[in-house]
């Protein structure tokens, strides 16, 4: 695939190298000179100085037969613009644009960008996953479906423990998929299964009823 | 009416005055507070220290009931995404916004957004005082 990358910094440099290495054709777009040559000095020749959102840099490297545009600049307004350039004047298929503010998401999905990756979200989750704060750790994301794979942990004090998953009258368009107990036993959940102190629930939900789900399952006595 | 500024430069600053004068509305957001001693002392409207592609800081101005924004600041893209949430997210009417590049103004402007090249008009202000 011919992959073009905006933003030689560390993503974009490291992205570049473990792309190059599973073969793929990439060039670097970095405003940056000294950045340039270092990418340059270490990958060989696939890096140009320039502007990213320019269309005149962009349609210097070819970008109308590229098969993916990354933007990974840590700037949310010049990966949007690369990205806008490289899917509404260069119809590239598959546009990628890192983010840094979480709220950007929507705006970006509506201006046309094909995905988005916000670090922020990514790190936060990774947190979540160590101290277990308000939002679910997100295991998947199955975006096109409108639905998330998330993980709960039932405290010793929840007041779910000790009831079937029946009572719990869960939203419809929620699943409970998998409880992993304390003593890693797994267990597919059924009506009649009892939630326990410290399972782990593995569930499918829409993102929107995932407090309503925190709520029921963590929730005190 | 209720208008916002984004971006409170030379450009930005004289155009809150002069809508100012005229009895609008005016919020002026920039990220220097500094920036705002370029206001006239008898602007009486809202300077506001923010990011305007932030949709936090657009929300807490209460831009909702806006009835233009203008985004001049001195970033073109910052500009272009600021006008783009004015526009989709916010619904503001009118939009309005400064692109020096004169390509990605074309773009924009096939995009839908009010956009404007100060380079392509100042170029063809000079072209045109050379001629006559």
């Amino acid at each position: 695939m011919y992959i073009v990358i905006i933003g030689g910094g560390k993503i974009g440099y490291y992205l570049s190298k473990a792309l190059l290495d599973e073969g793929h054709e990439i060039v670097v777009v970095e405003k940056n000179a000294a950045v340039k040559d270092f990418i340059t000095n270490e990958l060989g020749s696939i890096c140009i100085r320039g502007d990213g959102c320019e269309a005149f840099t962009l349609s210097e490297i070819g970008t109308g037969r590229a098969d993916m545009f990354i933007a990974v600049t840590g700037d949310d307004e010049d990966n949007l613009v690369a990205c806008q350039l490289a899917k509404h004047k260069f119809n590239v298929p598959r546009t990628i644009s890192r983010i840094s503010n979480p709220q950007n998401e929507a705006i970006f999905k509506r201006l046309g960008i094909d995905d988005t990756i916000i670090s922020t979200n990514i790190i936060l989750e990774h947190i979540e996953q160590e101290v277990p704060t308000h939002p679910l750790p997100h295991l998947l994301n199955i975006k096109e479906r409108g639905l998330e794979l998330v993980e709960i942990r039932i405290p010793v004090e929840s007041a779910t423990v000790g009831k079937t998953v029946k009572a719990l009258s869960l939203p419809p368009d929620i699943m409970l998929s998998l409880i992993i107990s304390k003593d890693r036993k797994l267990q597919v959940p059924t009506a009649d299964t009892i939630i326990q102190a410290e399972d782990q629930v593995i569930a499918v939900t829409p993102p929107e009823a995932e407090e309503a789900l925190r709520t029921t399952l963590r929730g005190s006595k | 009416m209720k208008i916002f500024i984004m971006g409170c430069g030379r450009v930005g600053a004289q155009l809150a005055a002069l809508l100012y004068r005229d009895g609008h509305q005016i919020t002026i957001l920039d990220v220097d507070e500094y920036s705002f001693h370029r206001l006239p002392p008898d602007f009486g409207g809202t300077a506001l220290l923010g990011n305007g592609t932030d949709e936090d800081v657009l929300r807490k101005a209460i831009i909702e009931d806006a009835d233009a924004f203008i985004a001049v600041t001195q970033g073109d893209n910052r500009n272009v995404m600021a006008a783009q949430i004015a526009k989709h997210v916010f619904n503001i009417p009118k939009v309005l916004c400064r692109i020096y590049d004169p390509l990605r103004c074309d773009l924009y402007n096939t995009l839908g957004i009010d956009a404007f090249s100060p380079t392509t008009i100042f170029a063809e202000m000079l072209k045109k005082e050379l001629e006559d």
